[in-house]
């Protein structure tokens, strides 16, 4: 095995220094009924060209992966520099662990001090964590944090968040005594409900919108962070699209009291769902109960300015089962992609990549509302996805433009909505072309 | 001759990015936006859009951030330079090889949300390494959704939580009790709560194993939802008792949850399911070698029982005659821990790690893991205290019993062996060992290595014993010396702002 630097006979002699026969003797520990006593049914060992060909041929089956596509819906294709990649593969950081000595990990503490700037300066917050496991789950603990700050019960959320990430919610909170009541949609504009607002009352803990939402539209944060703030709730703002943060007004210039988002459109490939990158800002007077990781600033005896992991004590290590969370290290490897990507775009990249966004997603938006039959169900602003309306099954409609044109045009809202059986959701980035896009358009009026 | 120190050393003085920016650089380039332009405010109005110029975002070259992460990347350790001991982590290598398939544009361009049809490839890669570690753990249910290890036991003990209100009906909230051992890591108790459970601890012997009289007496108590082992244990001990451990809390109504983190002392040797375990969660990024990351990304399956496998998260990646399925009709699931189906780029290093290694280099593996922390502990016994006589698994504990009395503790230990060119091992943990040191050479470690590794430590009581101060001061040889961590904690700064040095440095 090449992984072994000990040869068979290097490894005979050191049982022989610890006076043992046979490496079967290293598990006399183990009851002797229990041993497994038999080889694992698993493939046989296969050399470095066999696990590749064994490997490409599966992803060769993944056919969707080379295919024009405007599915975004939470996960989206984005250009990616290419010294991201190139970089996060440097051994330094990616064959080191969680910095817990920091006078050999100032790497990584290092680029985690910047990850928080540039998360804190995009969502406009005070302070911003390590990074969560995904946008799902960095907001499902911003449910359980809101809880600990009010200690009031009830959370209500737009139905336009992403609905798997009310799933994962759900999943977290239900042993925690928290109840959810979700605030419903405007079906002229997309955006949240206003005679539903009534649902915030002096018993919620948290108000949660995402923007863009689940459609596409923009909300008016600022309005609805008044609006929480009117009874006491706090306001939490979820971003799956983290491109929009280049365009549209920071959640924290609105009144947003928690940030949570999905980092992934930041430099890291869509990877079938992982690994991607929960993004976790909040106000100063939070950081306290805020859960994860934190890097901070300390000296050396020489007054030298170095980094250190802190505010360790609300951490499950210490606190164990009163930690803020379960949650034991960070997105390490995901976040410095995140951080070299946010770098090398910049201030301008950022903004020019946010425009072409929204430009392109416009440009198709028009074309698409040109067609005969089709309609744009909802007229508030959207950013880069929007949903379009179909004059019959979008189902239907997706599955003839994939078999016939080869394109993957969206996500059929029946996916998750049940009552619009003929609407889909078309996400356009940076990345599809404007002939892609009259493709798309061309290929709805020849299948529709 | 001392070799001066040049301390304007560029590389060891890289600034933080925000320092280095200029206006007017650029590191990136886009194609010209190649449909025609609409009105700004026609697509969002202005006061929907930013209006502070994303103010402090660095401007810099791509030449300025190639620099930066490159000269940063300089001041960490890592597996690829040296022997990596911490224990309960295994670090292990990671192979380039996995690092090439799970790049393979076929993976890393799918949206996961794309027709099952057109992913066929990933489903069945996620499938066959279900089957894999299903097999590996002799636990026929398998979810690889959860994205690390304590997303993995939150899952583990929430099934519990399940399976018993279910079982018990309303008599389940009379049954909320998990036991924990005290030596247990802190992830355990902190993910019992997040189930509901409280926590109820569990002594160790002096033997460096959990109390079965204890754990007999608690159960006796009543009110017993289930146990969460970690085996080998946070000492590195197997635990002997497993069988009649698993029966004892099966008897009392309860489950027996194992923490996976150490399961590279037992692949193709033993098997949690035959030991009585019902749940078990593994980490991907010990045992099955993917990367670390500097603190991530990891993935923490759940395996499980039969019993247990219908509240696993939903959706199930299924086989359905040739086809590959995600199944979300799943009424009795927990419901779902991650968005999508966990962190894939991880599944595809781990299938590769166990493609590579097969049958009998997984064994293999094990073996060389567990003889090379049974070498160290033969060869470290005489200069440092080890708190139990039994032999270890695939890491050794000592304690810094001979050497604290003159004043050198676990921590000064742990830097000292950073001028020797390691990375200190695990310290202060699991807390039932007084100054704690957990050594786990893991497999990827020559003799040499180890041999070197022993001298440095025996260097190190030598020093202990005849020059303290020496080991007190260290490190001696690093770019940066102990950072003032209280301060830190008191006065956080957990950002960078213009004034940034002359605010904290005031502090």
């Amino acid at each position: 095995m090449r992984y072994i630097p000990n040869s068979p006979e290097e490894r005979k002699e050191m049982l022989e220094i610890v006076g043992l026969e046979s490496a079967d003797e290293l598990f006399r520990s183990i009851p002797s009924d229990v041993l497994l006593n038999r080889k694992l049914n698993i493939t046989e060992p296969l050399a470095e060209p066999e696990v590749i060909g064994a490997m490409e041929s599966l992803a060769a089956r993944n056919t969707a992966a080379t295919k024009p596509s405007f599915l975004g819906a939470g996960v989206y294709s984005h250009y990616s520099p290419t010294i991201v990649d190139h970089l996060i593969q440097r051994s330094e950081f990616f064959t080191s662990y969680t910095p817990y000595q920091p006078e050999i990990s100032q790497g990584t503490l290092q680029y985690i001090f910047e990850f928080q700037t540039l998360v804190c300066q995009l969502t406009g917050m005070d302070v911003a964590n390590a990074s969560m496991y995904d946008g799902s789950t960095a907001m499902a603990e911003a449910f359980l944090m809101a809880q600990r700050i009010t200690r009031k019960d009830k959370v209500v959320i737009a139905e336009t968040v992403h609905p798997e990430y009310l799933q994962v919610a759900e999943t977290y909170t239900q042993h925690g005594g928290l109840t959810i009541d979700t605030v419903h949609f405007d079906k002229e504009t997309g955006r949240i409900l206003d005679e539903d607002l009534t649902k915030l009352d002096d018993q919620t803990a948290a108000f949660v919108v995402q923007s863009p939402n689940f459609f596409g539209c923009v909300e008016d944060l600022q309005k609805l962070a008044d609006k929480a703030h009117s009874v006491g709730a706090l306001f939490i703002v979820v971003v799956t699209e983290a491109i929009s943060f280049g365009l549209l007004k920071s959640p924290g210039a609105c009144g947003a009291d928690i940030v949570v988002a999905e980092g992934q459109s930041f430099g890291i490939p869509m990877s079938f769902g992982g690994p991607h990158l929960g993004l976790f800002a909040c106000s100063e007077k939070y950081v306290r109960q805020m859960p994860g990781r934190l890097a901070g600033v300390a000296y050396d005896k020489n007054g030298k300015r170095g980094f250190v992991l802190t505010l360790a004590t609300r951490e499950q290590h210490i606190r164990r089962d009163k930690a803020t969370s379960n949650i034991c290290t960070n997105q390490g490897l995901i976040a410095l992609a995140a951080t070299i990507y946010m770098e090398a775009m910049g201030k301008k990249g950022l903004q020019e990549v946010a425009m072409q966004n929204a430009q392109k997603a416009a440009y198709a938006k028009k074309q698409i509302a040109a067609i005969s039959g089709f309609e744009i169900p909802f007229s508030s602003p959207t950013f880069n996805e929007f949903v379009v309306r179909a004059p019959k099954n979008a189902n239907e409609i997706l599955e003839k433009l994939r078999t016939d044109k080869n394109i993957i045009g969206g996500l059929p809202l029946s996916w998750h909505y049940d009552d619009f059986q003929n609407d889909f959701l078309v996400c356009v980035t940076e990345t599809n072309t404007k002939k892609q896009i009259d493709n798309l358009v061309e290929g709805l009026k020849a299948v529709s | 001759m001392s070799i001066k120190k040049v301390t304007q050393h560029p590389s060891q003085n890289e600034e933080l990015i925000f320092d280095r920016s200029q206006t007017g650089r650029v590191g990136y380039s886009l194609p010209k936006l190649d449909v025609e332009e609409t009105n700004i405010d026609e697509i969002i109005p202005e006061e929907l859009r930013r209006d502070d110029d994303l103010e402090g975002v660095p401007e810099v070259s791509e030449v300025d951030v190639i620099r930066h992460f490159t000269r940063i990347s300089t001041w960490n350790y890592s597996i690829d330079l040296g022997m990596y001991p911490l224990g309960s982590c295994t670090m292990k290598y990671n192979s380039r090889l996995n690092e090439k398939t799970a790049r393979i544009a076929g993976f890393t361009g799918l949206h996961p949300l794309a027709p099952e049809q057109e992913a066929q490839g990933a489903l069945e890669l996620i499938y066959n390494l279900q089957e894999d570690l299903a097999e590996i753990t002799g636990l026929p249910g398998v979810s690889l959704q959860p994205a690390a290890g304590a997303q993995g036991e939150m899952t583990g003990v929430m099934l519990i939580r399940a399976f018993l209100d279910k079982r018990d009906g309303e008599a389940a909230k009379d049954r909320r009790v998990m036991l924990i051992p005290d030596s247990a890591h802190g992830t355990n108790p902190a993910s019992a709560a997040m189930a509901g459970f409280s926590v109820k601890t569990i002594k160790s012997t002096d033997e460096g194993i959990t109390d079965l009289e204890h754990l007999k007496t608690l159960c006796e108590q009543g009110g017993i939802a289930g146990l969460m082992l970690t085996n080998p244990n946070t000492v590195g001990i197997f635990e002997k008792n497993i069988v009649e451990i698993c029966e004892v809390i099966h008897d009392a109504g309860g489950l027996v949850y194992m923490d996976g983190a150490n399961m590279n002392a037992l692949v193709g040797v033993a098997r949690p399911g035959d030991f009585g375990v019902d749940v078990i969660h593994l980490n991907l990024h010990k045992t099955f070698s993917t990367p670390h990351g500097g603190g991530g990304p990891g993935c923490g399956p759940c395996c499980c029982t039969a019993e247990l496998e219908p509240f696993l998260p939903t959706p199930r990646i299924v086989k359905d005659g040739e086809k590959y399925k995600l199944d979300y009709n799943r009424p009795e699931s927990i419901g779902r821990v991650k968005a999508f189906y966990g962190n894939f780029g991880m599944m595809i290093r781990a299938l590769s790690y166990i493609y590579t290694h097969g049958d009998t280099g997984l064994k293999e593996a094990t073996e060389t893991a567990v003889l090379n922390a049974r070498y160290l502990s033969h060869k470290l016994a005489e200069d440092f205290d080890k708190p139990f006589a039994s032999d270890p698994m695939h890491e050794v504990i000592f304690s810094h019993k001979k050497q604290s009395r003159k004043g050198v503790h676990t921590l000064d230990i742990a830097k000292r062996l950073i001028d020797y060119g390691f990375h200190p091992m695990t310290i202060y943990f699991p807390l039932i060992v007084e100054g704690a040191m957990l050594i786990e050479p893991t497999e990827s470690v020559g003799r040499q290595d180890l041999d070197a590794f022993v001298e440095a430590m025996k260097d190190i009581n030598e020093e202990a014993q005849t020059n303290p101060q020496l080991v007190i001061d260290a490190p001696h040889s690093t770019r940066i010396g102990r950072l003032d961590e209280a301060t830190a904690a008191r006065k956080p700064v957990l950002r960078w702002k213009p004034d940034m040095d002359s605010m904290t440095k005031t502090a």
